[in-house]
């Protein structure tokens, strides 16, 4: 099985120096990229290969790329900005990508750079990824020192000053025009769209971002051929996938596997199965902000469209695992804790919104719920859904809830039966 | 020269002399389609056809229809952000789609043919759903809040049907700031539309008012307690929705909205003009609100205006006629008393006011005889307002509004910090600079109403604004370029400009080469510009620099032929231009006339002449008159010098005209009875039975106010036979509240000068934007209600802007050239004293209110570091400027070397810096000279 993006990284936890990256055939992509493709050609043969970002969206990569003015016209100085702010409850892919093989980074990153010649880019990377910060940072310092960005890269007349800023730390920095708003130091609140990043983002200037993991793809894309990328799927969305596991399996962990994978096969052949007395009952296929699936929904393949159509969004990849012995109340309660913990205060539905839904929660759960409160849990969904919404932080807090809602209704109505008969279901 | 001037780049001037005399703006019902006929496009809501604007967001569109659809976070001045959900609107795919989704108003852009729905159960039940969530943490305290009756929260909550809680949650709550003198914060209420910090930050400039935390706990008000320190700061009791930051000069005789009796105002407190809305309660004045106006002061006041009003009631107003002999005299005695004052009079000198209405200077005029009457001013400020009208008459000049100033892409600031001077005027420059910000937008195709969007495309760039003036400025941040200079440089400065614009006029020798370069650069962008703008005024007291911006005026309407160049001069006072206009005399040929003995008595309305000259001069003029008169409002050094003190109505007791510095006559109404015994200026002066016969005299006397009479309609002017009610529909107390002092109700007073009657009855609706006391609507009790009396959001008034435009229409057909002025010579361990105006301090009526005097400064005297260190003074170290005035030295880094600062019109500084004096600073034990 080939595993592009994981292939250098190693068991131990200790990152790839530069020339085990080179020795690997690191850069080649780059060097070839440069040689042979103008920018264009780059960015049509990323079109070709059907790359979706996988930062949780699924937005084909090729086409946000072409929104980019380009030409002798275009306005400078372009960006191209590093989506590296994972913070999503359950996702920890990038991380794996970043601290274990940096250099596959930097690569991707001076593809796309070049790709929509933009000359100055900006990894955002999450404040608690120290570790990924010191190995990035060293790897910089490496691939300057070689010529590999910086002016003139590989002798070509393209340069690209690359700069690593960490983030003070809020969720709502991996929307990406929040995430520029940070970055240029302004309170992390998204901008309305349009327009989009494409023609006024960091500094008002043309900007992609893109996620680290979706970056981690180009060398590989460039390398090989849009044909052998797609050879590497099971479905019709080629390419690999970082899929990851928590929750009460035997090994909790991250995969790089072809995508469309199925969550049987991943939950049972990489995470070693449920641990013994937990069954499933339920399962974040995405991570948090994504819809509640069920069992029997365990050999839909893991790709944007299968996923989607099952009522849920593959998101990051990185599911979350519900067992029977976990209350799906509690668990939903926690993640609507950190939702509205992390709204940044902008749009009413959000801000007022989700600390309403905590507290109908809790009181729930503390004995004071009343049964129309499901109702207006159910509204609270419609009311934070998409479209009603400044950015997509509140429908995605809602995405469990409403489908916790439908799939475990039984456990929200037990709490409206008097404690006494309530039963212990739970630990 | 150019010979025949046939436009300016700012179109035809708005207001033309039918303005307010039409019958007006009907309150726009929902559904009627009575919206003003538009070019454009038609969009379809609720089954219905209506024409749009092109380029308009939907909720511009709607409301500009006259349909009401709920909204926080936009504000017509400030554009959309799409914060707070509430204007929510089922948009259709097309004709087919009957789902539809849900799509904010605010950031949708009309298109031909969109159909969307404001009236469907799924839209109404959106902003019912979001009004809920904006109220979860909302105290409901509207009985103790102050913005209650005329609160947008309440109207808007009304109006989405929201009316019972579901949420049983806590309420988070929040610590208050002491913000200073003029704001109460309560920010309990908040319900984070943003729109404080977007107004405070983007619109203002300010930054020492931001959003703090985040999620529901964000947090609007300063780092730390203490004053809000920018000078537009009581709007934001207008901007904000509900009662987070209310007035708090208001808050200490507090009334609500639907009890105060209001009239349509013009603020006094320097020359722009900006339309008010004061509002009495019990005899006593309570409050300045805004009164919209589309070509000035639009949805905004300066902190001056709005809370300046206290002199009206303050201790030192005067309710009773007094004698320096016998103390207080009745009205009956007064009078007999100032006849026979004037009937013993060998020859009156009368002294007017630019504080006062034309009316009143008029009567002064009338009584004492053209030759006899005087302006009352320094003679230095009185040289400079000859010298600008004479550039208004004889050049190609367009005084600007300030809609037009907004709309101006260069601007060049010519002795003047407008902040200080004519602080709204500082505030349509600071729009003025986000012109190449909007040109950036067009290019990325970013619609202007898309706030955020056009700031984040724009980032830093800004149109270019050329500051020179002897003193840092308010504007400085937003400034390309600064030049700190003495006026003499500025003016020279300002030649070499015009010289750089138009070859032909006369070059400028030996400016230093930053000058030249400086000159250079600014008269190239000011002849790149589309609209290119000339601020100066009296504030430095220059006859040279106002040359200079006659020079530039015609150098550039000679290099764009056909085109007026716009200028606005700032004035000090709300009618000085007016005054100068009436052509009256010096205050030196006043003192000459008393002193020749060829009158011996004099006439004084409404000044107080210790603000105008040195104590010197005034005190032998005073001494030598046999008998002086003073008719004011409030008691000051002139008047406890008087014979006769007779009390006069303020502005907010009396109707009259001004003339704004635009040139503009406004006609301003009385909100209350005259205090005491006071009396309208004019009335202590003349026979007129009411003021339209004073107004048609002086319109007939003098040919520049000829159109003065049409500002606003006559006494005699009904709707549908009734007069026009000051006092609202609900209010509250007529029968009860003198009951302690008698039982039967008193008869409501009359008012002849006017239509508008002291009384809650008569015609509620198609007031005269010049006769409208108040904006009400059905559903709209707070001054969001304006929307009803626009043509379109944020537009002008239906029935036309109030006003007559008097003068600078462009139609000057030239001077010859001016001779720039030769550098000054250089006086030996002497400085020149320039006065340094204050927002807060400088206006003689607005220190009476006890939290303007608290902003104001101490007196001081300001010097460049470099020359404190060269004279060996220190900070705050003190220094004799006259005769036993001594004053702490203040280094103000930036002061143009050379010169001393004196802050201008304090009232414990009893000196005024009257004209370019040379001063030697004294320390004490030096010998005074």
């Amino acid at each position: 099985m080939d595993k592009p993006l994981t292939r250098n990284i190693k068991s131990d936890g200790s990152t790839v120096t530069l020339a085990e990256y080179l020795a690997s055939g690191g850069y080649e992509g780059l060097k070839k990229t440069l040689a042979e493709f103008a920018p264009l050609d780059v960015q049509q043969r990323v079109k070709d290969s059907g790359l979706r970002g996988r930062g949780g969206a699924g937005f084909p990569t090729g086409l946000k790329w072409s929104f980019v003015p380009m030409g002798e016209d275009a306005p400078r100085t372009k960006y191209l900005v590093v989506n590296g702010d994972e913070m999503e409850p359950g996702a920890f892919k990038d991380r794996l990508l970043l601290e274990g093989d940096p250099h596959q980074l930097i690569e991707g990153v001076v593809i796309a750079a070049y790709a929509i010649q933009a000359n100055i880019a900006y990894v955002f990377l999450r404040g608690e990824y120290r570790l990924a910060a010191a190995r990035l940072r060293q790897a910089i310092a490496e691939a300057e020192a070689q010529g590999l960005l910086g002016e003139g890269i590989l002798g070509s007349g393209f340069s690209l000053d690359l700069r690593l800023h960490t983030s003070a730390g809020r969720y709502i920095c991996g929307e990406e025009t929040a995430l520029l708003n940070s970055l240029e130091g302004k309170r992390a609140n998204p901008r309305a769209k349009p327009p989009f990043p494409q023609v006024s983002g960091l500094f008002g200037k043309p900007t992609i971002v893109n996620n680290v993991e979706t970056l981690c793809n180009l060398p590989h894309i460039l390398r090989n051929g849009v044909e052998w990328y797609k050879g590497l799927s099971r479905t019709g969305e080629p390419g690999t996938k970082i899929y990851g596991v928590s929750g009460r399996v035997r090994s909790p962990g991250a995969w790089e596997l072809p995508m469309g994978t199925t969550a049987r096969e991943i939950i049972e052949e990489h995470a070693g199965g449920m641990r013994d007395g937990y069954r499933l009952k339920g399962y974040l296929p995405g991570g948090a902000s994504t819809d509640f699936l069920l069992p029997e929904h365990l050999d839909i393949p893991m790709d944007y469209g299968s996923i989607g159509k099952a009522g849920s969004r593959l998101g990051t990849g990185t599911m979350i695992l519900l067992d029977d012995k976990t209350c799906p109340v509690q668990m939903v309660l926690n993640l609507e804790r950190f939702f509205a913990q992390e709204s940044c205060g902008w749009c009413t539905p959000c801000r007022d919104g989700l600390p309403w839904t905590v507290s109908l929660l809790e009181g729930l759960i503390e004995g004071r719920g009343r049964p129309e409160d499901l109702a207006t849990l159910e509204r609270l969904c419609g009311l934070l859904g998409p479209g009603n919404t400044f950015c997509a932080l509140a429908p995605g807090a809602m995405e469990p809830l409403q489908s916790a809602l439908k799939y475990f209704r039984a456990d929200f109505e037990r709490y409206l039966q008097p404690q006494t008969t309530r039963g212990g279901m739970y630990a | 020269m150019p010979d025949k001037i046939v436009g300016n780049d700012f179109g035809p001037p708005k207001a033309g002399p039918k303005d307010g005399l039409q019958g007006g703006s009907p309150h726009k019902i929902v559904g009627n389609g009575f919206g003003p006929p538009k070019a454009g496009l038609h969009i379809e809501i609720d089954g219905k056809s209506h024409p749009v604007k092109a380029g308009e967001n939907l909720l511009q569109a709607i409301l500009s229809l006259g349909l009401d659809l709920p909204y926080f976070c936009w504000h017509p001045a400030m554009g959309s952000v799409g914060a707070c959900r509430q204007c929510g609107v089922i948009q259709f795919k097309d004709a087919n789609d009957a789902q539809g989704r849900v799509v904010m108003a605010c950031m949708t852009p009309v298109a031909e043919g969109m159909r969307i729905s404001l009236q469907g159960p799924d839209a109404k039940a959106f902003r019912a759903g979001i009004l809920e969530l904006l109220m979860t943490n909302h105290p409901h305290d509207c009985p103790v809040c102050e913005e209650g009756g005329e609160c947008h929260l309440q109207d808007m909550t009304v109006m989405t049907g929201h009316t019972v809680r579901q949420y049983r949650g806590l309420k988070r709550t929040h610590r208050n700031q002491d913000l200073g003198p003029f704001i109460n914060h309560e920010m309990n209420r908040c319900i984070a539309c943003y729109r404080c910090v977007r107004y405070y930050q983007d619109y203002c400039g300010g930054d020492d008012l931001q959003v703090f935390a985040s999620h529901n706990h964000v947090y609007f008000g300063r780092q730390e307690d203490g004053v809000l320190e920018n000078e537009f700061s009581g709007n934001l009791v207008e901007v904000c929705p509900t009662g987070v930051f209310t007035d708090k000069t208001f808050s200490r005789h507090y009334s609500r909205k639907w009890d105060l009796q209001t009239a349509p105002s013009v603020c006094v407190h320097c020359g722009i003009g900006c339309n008010t809305s004061p509002g009495e309660r019990y005899g006593s004045l309570r409050r300045i609100v805004n009164r919209y106006h589309g070509e000035i002061n639009g949805y905004f006041l300066c902190d001056r205006g709005r809370f300046g009003y206290g002199f009206v009631n303050g201790p030192a107003r005067l309710y009773q006629a007094r004698s320096a002999e016998t103390g207080p005299l009745d009205v009956s005695t007064a009078e007999n008393r100032l006849r026979a004052m004037l009937e013993d009079a060998k020859g009156i000198v009368g002294i007017g006011s630019p504080r006062a209405s034309l009316e009143a200077n008029f009567a002064l005029r009338e009584r004492v005889g053209a030759e006899r009457f005087h302006a009352g001013i320094g003679d230095a400020e009185h040289g400079c307002l000859r010298t600008l009208l004479d550039l208004v008459r004889n050049l190609p000049l367009h005084l600007v509004s300030l809609r037009e100033a907004e709309r101006a892409d260069a601007v060049l600031i010519l002795g003047e910090d407008p902040t200080q001077t004519a602080p709204r005027l500082a505030l349509a420059l600071r729009q003025a600079v986000r012109n190449r910000a909007l040109a950036i937008a067009d290019e990325l195709g970013i619609p202007h109403w898309q706030d955020a969007a056009v700031r984040e495309a724009a980032q830093a760039e800004k149109s270019p604004l050329f500051i020179a003036s002897p003193a840092p400025t308010r504007l400085d941040d937003i400034a390309a370029r600064t030049c700190r200079a003495s006026p003499r440089t500025i003016a020279r400065l300002g030649f070499a400009v015009a010289h750089g614009i138009c070859p032909e006029a006369p070059a400028v020798m030996g400016l230093t080469p930053e000058h030249e370069a400086l000159a250079a650069e600014i008269a190239q962008a000011l002849t790149s510009a589309e609209r290119p703008l000339i601020v100066a005024g009296t504030g430095c007291l220059s006859e040279d620099v106002l040359r200079a911006v006659g020079q530039i005026a015609a150098a550039l309407a000679a290099a764009r032929p056909g085109r007026a160049t716009a200028v606005h001069f700032a004035v000090p006072e709300c009618n000085s231009l007016g005054l100068a206009l009436m052509d009256a005399q010096s205050l030196a040929h006043a003192a000459h006339t008393i002193e020749s003995g060829e009158a011996d008595t004099l006439l004084i309305l409404e000044n107080d002449l210790y603000r105008r000259a040195d104590r010197t001069t005034v005190d032998a003029l005073l001494t030598r008159a046999r008998q002086v008169i003073v008719i004011d409002h409030t008691l000051h050094a002139t008047a406890e010098r008087a014979h006769l003190v007779l009390p006069a109505a303020s502005f907010a007791e009396t109707e009259g005209t001004l003339v704004s510095s635009e040139g503009r006559a406004q006609r301003f109404f009385a909100a209350m009875q005259p205090a005491g015994d006071s009396r309208d200026g004019w009335r202590w002066l003349g026979p007129w039975p009411c003021l339209d016969d004073l107004t048609r005299a002086l319109a007939d006397s003098l040919p520049v106010f000829q159109q003065i009479t049409a500002c606003a309609p006559g006494a005699a002017f009904r709707i549908a036979g009734q007069k026009i009610p000051r006092q609202p529909h609900r209010y509250s107390g007529r029968t009860a509240m003198l009951a302690d002092i008698r039982i039967h109700e008193p008869k409501q007073p009359e008012d002849t000068d006017s239509a508008l009657a002291f009384s809650m009855e008569g015609a509620a609706n198609d007031h005269p934007p010049a006769l409208n006391p108040f904006v009400w609507a059905p559903g709209w009790n707070s001054n969001q209600a304006v929307g009803k009396f626009q043509d379109e959001a944020g537009g002008h008034l239906s029935g036309g802007d109030p006003g007559i435009r008097l003068i600078g229409d462009g139609a000057g057909t030239g001077l010859p050239w001016s001779v720039p002025p030769e550098t000054e010579a250089s006086i030996a361990d002497a400085l020149r004293l320039v006065p340094l105006h204050h927002i807060f301090g400088s206006d003689e009526t607005s220190m009476h209110s006890s939290a303007v005097a608290e902003r104001a400064p101490h007196p001081y005297v300001a010097l460049n570091p470099e020359d404190a260190a060269r004279l060996g003074l220190a900070e705050g170290e003190e220094v004799e400027l006259a005769p036993d005035v001594w004053l702490p030295v203040k280094c103000l880094p930036g002061l143009a070397a050379g010169i001393a600062g004196v802050p201008a019109g304090l009232p414990d500084l009893p000196v005024p810096v009257t004209a370019w004096q040379s001063w030697k600073p004294n320390k004490p034990g030096d010998e005074t000279s």
